[in-house]
């Protein structure tokens, strides 16, 4: 393993001035910024800040309206629908709720991607899925349905799906919603076991900040669909930018005070312009 | 002014869902007919367990129900037929409307209640969950993994039902030609067999492929449109059922009509 992989190679994904509108509402306003090959990136942010949306672009569930983004030399904002399946196959993404497919079991939601993508006889892919299960400490589940799985292992099940094409790029969507904070720190614990293991390049959108902190090579704060803050997590950690501090700080949105503001934020219309 | 408007609103808006639902058709008739060709294969399996789901599971009760339907044709028939002693024609009535009209009409009523609901509840519930983008992500398509086998399911299980359905309505109406009418029962299949013309029986089943069609393609379609929430997912399946019960007399009446005027008679 060469000692400084990173700075050496392309980046993994590039945006440039990305834009991403739901119907007349624009909800990223021009985020640029680069992804390294084999780091780990937490994208922070409240909610309604954009991250998920942001995530969902990376993705190719949402087509921006207008920028660039660039995967494996690819731009995904110009490319067609065949082009896009073929990148989603170095991409893996673990869904919020996991989003395993309730019909089939642990082991055949494991084996799906396989199935459908790959020409695998069947003793071989119930060999890769009992490793990847294994990777994730869900070995054994193999014949259990996700409706008899608790929260944490549903999780693990969904990344185990997500690693089953041996993807470049891992996507996870706030990995620790909706855990406990033992079964979320295992969750974390996870993903730093995936970085050591494969040195994949892993995002990570959360509001966790314990988890953020501890997972992270870089972090990326957003805010109403703005890059506010890019850095390692120590440069975050000494940053004196002060949304960076209100998020950091966990200080609450402060009452609207001075009535300049409160006038400013009456005559703002919803796209945040002067009217 | 206003109402005009609100009329071609409403006008345009129901020509969008229509070219939504044949576009949904399309596009899952082009994953069962020419994907296959390109290395795609169709789920079989899939779609097997789905015409076992649609279909046979559906046996016991739509033989019930078409069992009465039969047996209550007989009776509304006779009930007119009695007054110019005709009753042996109570077989032939009770067979030309089930095998014309009434088999298909509530095979897809029972089919709609049991397997559009269900489809859109599926469908909705997936997309509620994250499933479909999760399917996204993975590039797999959707309507491939999931549409497609419905709708094989569906064309084919439809006419099957159907003429299952027509079976025992007649056999309904043969008790009360028994038992009233003075048939034996021999006689009365018989008087069946000498009503009924193939193109009777093909005329039914050709509607009851229609129906199966546009209840998959309503089921599927709402499933796939479904909102966030789960409260959303309860609408969907609403609109479903009432959507395709709407769509299937629709259709009903448009074939109904182009049989009777290339007919001729």
């Amino acid at each position: 393993m060469p000692s400084s992989p990173i700075q050496a190679q392309a980046p993994a994904i590039s945006l440039r001035n990305l834009r991403v509108s739901y119907g007349d509402r624009e909800i990223l306003h021009g985020v640029t910024f680069d992804v390294q090959q084999g780091e780990t990136l937490v994208i922070l942010g409240g909610s309604g800040s954009g991250k998920s949306t942001l995530l969902r672009t990376l993705v190719g569930l949402e087509r921006p309206t207008s920028g660039e983004i660039w995967i494996k030399g690819k731009n995904l904002a110009t490319i067609s629908d065949e082009q896009l399946d073929t990148l989603r196959r170095h991409m893996g993404m673990s869904f919020q709720g996991g989003a395993l497919f309730g019909s089939l079991t642990v082991g055949e939601n494991v084996a799906l991607p396989l199935r459908e993508h790959t020409k695998l006889e069947d003793p071989t892919i119930e060999i890769m899925v009992r490793l990847k299960l294994d990777q994730v400490g869900l070995s054994g589940y193999e014949d259990y349905f996700p409706s008899q799985l608790s929260g944490g292992m549903k999780k693990r099940a969904a990344v185990a799906r997500a690693l089953a094409m041996d993807p470049e790029i891992l996507f996870f969507d706030e990995p620790s919603a909706g855990l406990d904070p033992i079964i979320a720190a295992g969750i974390d614990e996870l993903i730093l076991e995936l970085k050591e293991a494969f040195h994949m390049t892993i995002i990570v959108v959360t509001h966790e900040l314990a988890s953020a902190f501890l997972i992270a090579d870089r972090m990326v704060l957003i805010n109403k669909g703005e890059v506010v803050a890019l850095g390692t997590a120590e440069e975050m950690r000494t940053s004196t930018h002060p949304r960076v501090r209100q998020f950091l700080d966990r200080i609450a949105e402060p009452a609207v005070s001075q009535e300049l503001d409160y006038l400013q934020m009456l005559t703002e219309d919803r796209h945040g312009n002067r009217r | 002014m206003e109402l005009t408007v609100q009329i071609g609103q409403s006008v345009l808006n129901a020509l969008a869902y229509l070219g939504s639902l044949a576009m949904l058709s399309a596009r899952a008739a082009y994953y069962a007919v020419v994907a296959p060709f390109h290395g795609k294969p169709i789920r079989i399996q899939r779609a097997i367990s789905q015409a076992m789901q649609v279909g046979v599971r559906a046996l016991p009760i739509l033989s019930l129900i078409t069992f009465f339907i039969g047996l209550i044709l007989a009776l509304q028939a006779a009930y007119e037929l009695k007054k110019f002693g005709a009753m042996n024609f109570v077989a032939s009535a009770v067979a030309i409307s089930m095998s014309r009209e009434l088999g298909p009409l509530i095979t897809a009523v029972v089919v709609i209640g049991r397997s559009g609901s269900a489809f859109a509840a599926e469908i909705g519930t997936m997309k509620v969950t994250e499933e479909l983008d999760a399917l996204e992500t993975m590039a797999i398509n959707p309507v491939r993994f999931l549409v497609t086998p419905k709708f094989i399911a569906m064309a084919i299980m439809l006419p099957c039902l159907t003429i299952w359905a027509n079976a025992m309505g007649v056999l309904g109406g043969s008790l009360f030609g028994v038992a009233k009418a003075g048939f034996t029962f021999s006689g009365y299949l018989h008087a069946t067999a000498d009503a009924l013309f193939l193109r009777d029986i093909i005329s039914g089943l050709v509607k009851s492929f229609m129906f199966g069609i546009t209840i998959t393609a309503v089921g599927c379609h709402e499933g796939l449109v479904t909102g966030a929430g789960a409260e959303q997912v309860g609408r969907s399946t609403t609109s479903a059922v009432v959507v395709s019960i709407f769509l299937v007399i629709a259709v009903d009446l448009v074939f109904t009509a182009l049989f009777y005027f290339l007919g001729g008679q």
